[in-house]
Order: C-alpha cells, then sequence, then structure tokens
C-alpha cells in the first residue's frame, strides 16, 4: 500500500498542475472570441436596449423618453397578436419537423448505398436561400398562374398565400421542406452513435424493428431531440426572410411574427424606440424558451453553441 | 436554426447604426461636400432606368458647362436609398442635394432642421419656376414654405382596361361609380375577373381609397388629415369611401387571391394584359410595363385608359388627379455655402432644353411644360399626350397619401387598408384606428 502512494499523489498533482495549466491557455485561447462576442453581441445587445428608453425617427436627434416606447409596445394589440403568431409557427413547425426529422434520419443512418445517395438528396433544400426559397414558392403558388393554373392541377388551385389559415399551414409547410434536411442530419449522426451492442441484444430477446425504435433507438436520441428542438424553436421564432418574402406578414395580419414586427416598426414605420422594445422582447423571449429546454434536457446540449 | 444569422446581423446593424448616429451627433462637425473640395457638390438618388440615366445625363451637362465646379452623383437601390438616406440625413452625414419623394419625409427633414428653404430662391428664379407644374409644388412645400423642387416627371393614377375582354363581354368603360358596380357582376358571369390588384403591395388597394375620396369630397379631407386636424378621418365621405370598398370587395369586384400577389412582380399587370382581368386602377408608369411585358396587346391597341370617373353626387372635381405629382430635390442644410451654390445652380439645368427628352425617351411625362410638343413622333406619343394634359389640367394633383404622411402614420395606414380589404377591421374600425395616429 505504501509503495502506490507516492505515484498516487505524484499522479494528481501532476494532473492537477496540467489541468490548471490547460485551463489557464483556454482562457487566453477564448479571449479572441469573448472580445468579438463583446464587441458584437453583446454592445449591440446593449445598444438596442437603450435605444428602447428612447425616441428617434432616424432623421432627428435620439431622444430620450423613459418608459414610452415600453408603454406604447406593450399596448399595442399586435404586440400579443404577434407573439400567438409566432409561439403558433413555432408549435407546428416543431410538429411537422421532428417527427419526419427522426424518421429520415433512422432511415439514412443505415449504412447503404441508395441511402448514401437519397442523404444527398434530401440535403438539397437547405442549401438554397431562403429568399430564393420564398420567391419559387410565391411562383408556384400563384392563385393565377401558379402550378394551379396548369392543365388537370385545378385541385391545387387554392388562394394559398392569401387566406389567413392556409397561409399559416403553407409557411409551416415551406419552413419544414427547408429545415427537416438539417434536422434529418442531426438525428442520423446521433443514431450512427448508439452501440450496435444494444440493438444486437435486443434482437437476442426477441425485439422486431418497432420495437427497437421505440425501446432503444428514441430513447437514445432523448439529447438529440432536445438540441434539434431547441435549434427550431429559436430559429421560428426569428424567423424572418422567409415570411417577409412569401407574404410579409399578410393577409391582413396573418402571418405577423415578432421579427416581422419589429421590422415593420423600426424600418418601414420609422420607430426605433418601439421596435428595440420588441428586439428585446424578442431576445428574452428566445433565451427563456431555450433555457426551457436546456432544463427540460438536462447537460445533453452542452456541445452545441447555439442558445441564444 | 431558421434565418438566424440574418435576424441576428439584423440587431447588430440596428445597434451599430445607432451607436454610429450617436458618436456622429455628438460631434457634429463633417458636413457633406466636405470630402469633395470646396466647389464640389455631391448627389444621391435611385439606381436604374429612368432616373438614373436621365440624371446622369443632365450632370454630366452641367459639369460640362462648368469645368470649375462639380457634382458626384452616387446611385442606390430603392429600398437601400431609403435607408441610407434617412441615417445619413440624421447623421449629418447626407448628400448636398437630396433626392425625395417629398410629403412626409420631407417634412420629416424639415422638422429636424436638415434642408434648406427655397421659397426665395424660387421668387428671384422666377423663369425655373414657371417652367414646372403648379401642382407639383403641393407635396415639396412644408408650412407654405418650398422645400424640394418638383422635378423628373408626373405619374397620375388612371384606370385602365382590357379592350379585347370588354369587346368579348359586349361592355363599355365605365363612366361613374355606379357604372363600375353594374360591371361587377357581367365579367364575373363571364369568368372575367372584374378588377386586378395586386393587393399584397397595400399601396396598390390604397389608390382606390385616394382616387374615391377625392371623386367623393374633394382633396380637403385628406388635407385635413395632412395638416393634423384631430379626428379628420371622420369626414362622412371617409365612411362613404370605405363602404364603397367594401361593396366592391364584397362583390367580388378583385380577381380572387388579390391579397397574395405582389405588385412588384408585375402579376397584376399580367393579369390585365392575358384577359383575366378586364380592368385596373394603377400608376401612369403602368403603360410602359404592359407595353413591354404583355407581348402585342399594347401594340394592338388592346390597352384603353381613363381618368377614373366620378362618383354619383360626389363633390370633388373630376379633373383632379392623385399619384406622384413629381419627384423632389433639396438642398441640405449643412452643406458648405459652396456646396450649396453649385447645387442651387445644377436645379436650373434640370429645366433646360435637353432635360424633357431624357424623361420622353423612357416613356415617362417631363413635369416641364410645354415638353408635349416633343412627344408627336413617339411610340407611346398618345398616351403621354394624354398623361400630360390630365396632369397640367388638374386643379389638385394629390400626392399618394403613404408618400404625404410621415412614415409612422403611412404605415398604419397601409395596415389598415390591408385588413380593410382582407375584411379584418370594418369601415369605422379603420376610421377609428386612422384618427388615432393622425400627426404622428
Amino acid at each position: 500500500m505504501t509503495t502506490l502512494a507516492p505515484p498516487a499523489v505524484r499522479v494528481s498533482e501532476s494532473r492537477a498542475t496540467r489541468a490548471g495549466g490547460r485551463s489557464g491557455a483556454l482562457i487566453w485561447l477564448t479571449l479572441p472570441a469573448l472580445l468579438m462576442f463583446t464587441a458584437f453581441g453583446i454592445v449591440p445587445l446593449l445598444g438596442v436596449l437603450a435605444l428602447s428608453f428612447t425616441t428617434w425617427d432616424k432623421i432627428g436627434p435620439i431622444q430620450p423618453s423613459g418608459l414610452t416606447s415600453w408603454t406604447a409596445v406593450l399596448r399595442d394589440p399586435d404586440l400579443p397578436h404577434a407573439l400567438w403568431v409566432t409561439f403558433l409557427i413555432m408549435g407546428l413547425s416543431w410538429l411537422v419537423q421532428t417527427p419526419l426529422s427522426i424518421l429520415i434520419g433512422v432511415f439514412l443512418a443505415a449504412h447503404k448505398r441508395y441511402r448514401g445517395f437519397l442523404a444527398v438528396l434530401y440535403f438539397v433544400p437547405l442549401l438554397f436561400s431562403s429568399a430564393a426559397i420564398a420567391i419559387m414558392y410565391k411562383s408556384l403558388l400563384d392563385p393565377n398562374f401558379g402550378v394551379g393554373s396548369g392543365p388537370g392541377m385545378g385541385l391545387l388551385r387554392q388562394d394559398w398565400l392569401g387566406d389567413s389559415t392556409l397561409a399559416v399551414g403553407v409557411l409551416v409547410f415551406i419552413v419544414s421542406w427547408q429545415y427537416i434536411p438539417f434536422h434529418s442530419l442531426i438525428y442520423q449522426g446521433a443514431v450512427r452513435a448508439i452501440p450496435t451492442t444494444m440493438y444486437e441484444a435486443s434482437l437476442i430477446d426477441g425485439a422486431g424493428r418497432v420495437r427497437q425504435f421505440f425501446s432503444i433507438t428514441l430513447p437514445q436520441l432523448r439529447y438529440t431531440i432536445v438540441t434539434s428542438s431547441t435549434l427550431m424553436v429559436v430559429g421560428s421564432l426569428t424567423l424572418f426572410d422567409l415570411i417577409y418574402v412569401l407574404t410579409a406578414g399578410g393577409p391582413g395580419d396573418a402571418t405577423l411574427t415578432l421579427a416581422l414586427d419589429m421590422y415593420k416598426t423600426g424600418f418601414q414605420a420609422d420607430l426605433m424606440g418601439p421596435a428595440s422594445a420588441i428586439a428585446v422582447i424578442l431576445v428574452l423571449v428566445g433565451l427563456i424558451m431555450s433555457q426551457l429546454l436546456r432544463r427540460l434536457g438536462g447537460r445533453g446540449d452542452e456541445s452545441q453553441q447555439e442558445g441564444m | 436554426m431558421i434565418g438566424k444569422a440574418l435576424s441576428r446581423r439584423h440587431l447588430l446593424g440596428l445597434g451599430v447604426g445607432a451607436g454610429a448616429a450617436t458618436a456622429l451627433a455628438a460631434c457634429g462637425s463633417a458636413g457633406p461636400g466636405s470630402a469633395g473640395g470646396s466647389s464640389a457638390a455631391t448627389y444621391w438618388s435611385l439606381s436604374g432606368p429612368p432616373g438614373e440615366p436621365a440624371r446622369k445625363a443632365a450632370i454630366d451637362r452641367f459639369n460640362a458647362a462648368n469645368p470649375d465646379t462639380k457634382i458626384a452623383p452616387l446611385f442606390f437601390q430603392n429600398d437601400a436609398f431609403k435607408q441610407k438616406i434617412k441615417t445619413s440625413i440624421g447623421a449629418g452625414e447626407g448628400p448636398t442635394l437630396v433626392w425625395g419623394w417629398g410629403g412626409g419625409t420631407l417634412r420629416s427633414y424639415v422638422k429636424a432642421g436638415q434642408v434648406d428653404d427655397l421659397t426665395d430662391w424660387f421668387t428671384q428664379n422666377p423663369a425655373i419656376k414657371d417652367k414646372l407644374f403648379p401642382t407639383s409644388f403641393a407635396a415639396g412645400t412644408v408650412d407654405g414654405k418650398i422645400y424640394g423642387m418638383p422635378h423628373e416627371s408626373v405619374q397620375p393614377i388612371l384606370l385602365y382596361w382590357n379592350k379585347n375582354v370588354f369587346e368579348q363581354v359586349g361592355a363599355e368603360p365605365p363612366q361613374s361609380w355606379g357604372d363600375i358596380m353594374a360591371l361587377v357582376p357581367k365579367f364575373n358571369a363571364a369568368g372575367i375577373a372584374p378588377f386586378a390588384l395586386g393587393g399584397q403591395s397595400r399601396w396598390t388597394n390604397m389608390m382606390w381609397l385616394e382616387l374615391l375620396l377625392d371623386r367623393a369630397a374633394g382633396p380637403e379631407v385628406f388635407d385635413q388629415v395632412f395638416a393634423g386636424e384631430p379626428n379628420a378621418w371622420s369626414h362622412p365621405a371617409v365612411l362613404e369611401m370605405l363602404n364603397r370598398v367594401k361593396q366592391l370587395v364584397d362583390a367580388k369586384g378583385f380577381i380572387q387571391g388579390f391579397s397574395s400577389i405582389a405588385a412588384d412582380t408585375h402579376a397584376d399587370q399580367a393579369l390585365l394584359h392575358t384577359g383575366r382581368a378586364a380592368m385596373m386602377v394603377h400608376g401612369s408608369w403602368s403603360y410602359g410595363i404592359q407595353a413591354t411585358q404583355g407581348g402585342d396587346f399594347v401594340k394592338n391597341g388592346g390597352l384603353g385608359y381613363m381618368n377614373f370617373p366620378p362618383v354619383e353626387g360626389g363633390k370633388g372635381d373630376p379633373t383632379n388627379q392623385v399619384g406622384n405629382p413629381g419627384h423632389y430635390l433639396s438642398i441640405a442644410s449643412n452643406a458648405t455655402p459652396e456646396a450649396k451654390e453649385v447645387g442651387k445652380k445644377f436645379l436650373a439645368t434640370l429645366v433646360d432644353d435637353k432635360e424633357p427628352g431624357e424623361w420622353i425617351k423612357t416613356g415617362n411625362v417631363p413635369i416641364i411644360k410645354g415638353s408635349d410638343a416633343q412627344f408627336a413622333g413617339q411610340p407611346n406619343g398618345e398616351f403621354l399626350k394624354f398623361v400630360y394634359d390630365l396632369s397640367i389640367n388638374a386643379k389638385v394633383f394629390a400626392q399618394s397619401w403613404d408618400q404625404a404622411l410621415s412614415p409612422t402614420a403611412a404605415e398604419t395606414l397601409l395596415d389598415n387598408i390591408a385588413k380593410l380589404f382582407q375584411g379584418q377591421v370594418s369601415p369605422q374600425q379603420w376610421v377609428d384606428n386612422m384618427n388615432a395616429v393622425i400627426g404622428k
């Protein structure tokens, strides 16, 4: 026993110094990133916060105005509506994207040549820019010149983007079409990380494919689901370009999300104070949502950089 | 993940822009023109035809005639310009010559003390003032003083119709509001939409309100709104106008799906020249679009155009026009005296003999009196003459509401118009919502 003690102590000592040295170096290494984040993340954020307590029309001087912008925004009936639309699109696109992404991810995880080919094909939508996707779908769904005007396509001739209910549905569909490739990629990677021994053991116990999916794959994907959901939720909150090109918040205000409301208030109505207040609300909602999801998933998403 | 990068950049832009503006406001030194030497003036405007080539030609003429002075132009895309010009002027970093649409934005410049009063200059140069359409000055005038010189072209809003489908249905162009309402079931029965409309753009719907209010009550009602009089929208003619619009929407007067059609893709124009819609209310610029995108439609005489008809019992003069009575050029207050001199000298170039030709060439009607003498022999000469006569004979040529009002009030207006067409607000709610932003 005594002969073993010194090396043990030495090991722990050296481990301590090595660890200390490494963490010291790590702080230096994070400095550039921290500086960038402060300069381009924190400072503008504080700027927006400061701006929300002022009045500014972009031409005249910036004037402190206390809580006027905040009371204007909080009293505006557009805010609860925009929040509702934002959460509606968030919830619906989560409901559509998550199961489909998991199924596609699981399907693609198997090492088969034709699935490799399909994986490339499925990935294509993510390569397009949102604006291009929006313009493409806008043309396709045009009530007079879109796909519905083709021969024998009468069923597709709906007022897709001009009807309040349909427009929300179409939006969720297009968002899902664009981002399911990304999320299924995450799931594909996660499924491949599940030890094959678990499946071999279950096979011996007589589990079929469906049973394997529900008893092994899905529980093992728990943290991945949290990560993917966080990305979806935060992404939906800031969803802007696609809606702006596709419906510009219309018809009426049926697809007016919080991000769009912020843009219209700030850059179309020239009300920089209230727009900044909406931006702060957006940041807060995003922080709360991602923290909630983090709690739900424990520490499973710590390797992801996203989170704001 | 979705759109995240964009929105973050967005926030950054907002914050950085704010920071920069404060910093500049704090030091408040370098004004426009200071960089390019004392005898140089800067000029910012929109890129692309018709403005850019016509303006480049004028600047070239000016610079050639004045070798010791110089105007340096910069051209921006429409939306980029709108953002850039406001922020730059707010920061005291704008150009010497400020191009704009007049109305509400010009009023904000004036309120912030950013542009010069040109009234005296026009009194000293009556020859220049006399060359321009008199009705064009209203939108460049704030509180009785001229801050923006009208220039470029006039663009009233007209009623267009497709002669082919009118023939097919056996209908005559409407001479009154009653005729319009009577044509609606006729065209609907023939499976043709009565009116094309790019409703997603919102200002397209607004043109209907402008015309109907003017025909019913004349320009006074909106003038009161513009002057910021409390509850000015409560005038009975406003409810009458809103109810007319509602009737037309309810009678399926507009093409199905109009609220998802955006005007910037010209899908509304296509509806007219393909014969899917029989009529359209649109700016005079639509003629050029129909001619270039409609194949032989205009060439074969398929496009009819007319002044918007009167409404029954209306007090408004039917010769009144709404739309773009001109574009406006102002002089920045904090430019150097030398740069201002150059800028004012340049204003005279905008009414010289060469100027009208530059606009006629692009299919536009110059804002200059007597330019109709040059219409003969133009491929669209007849149309140019029609627009010229309409504009010069108008007792009042009112500016489009969204440009006349401040951006804040204009955004509320456009939102409420979209909701009215969508049935999301009643005419009375519309009036209440709009009264709440009068003077803002």
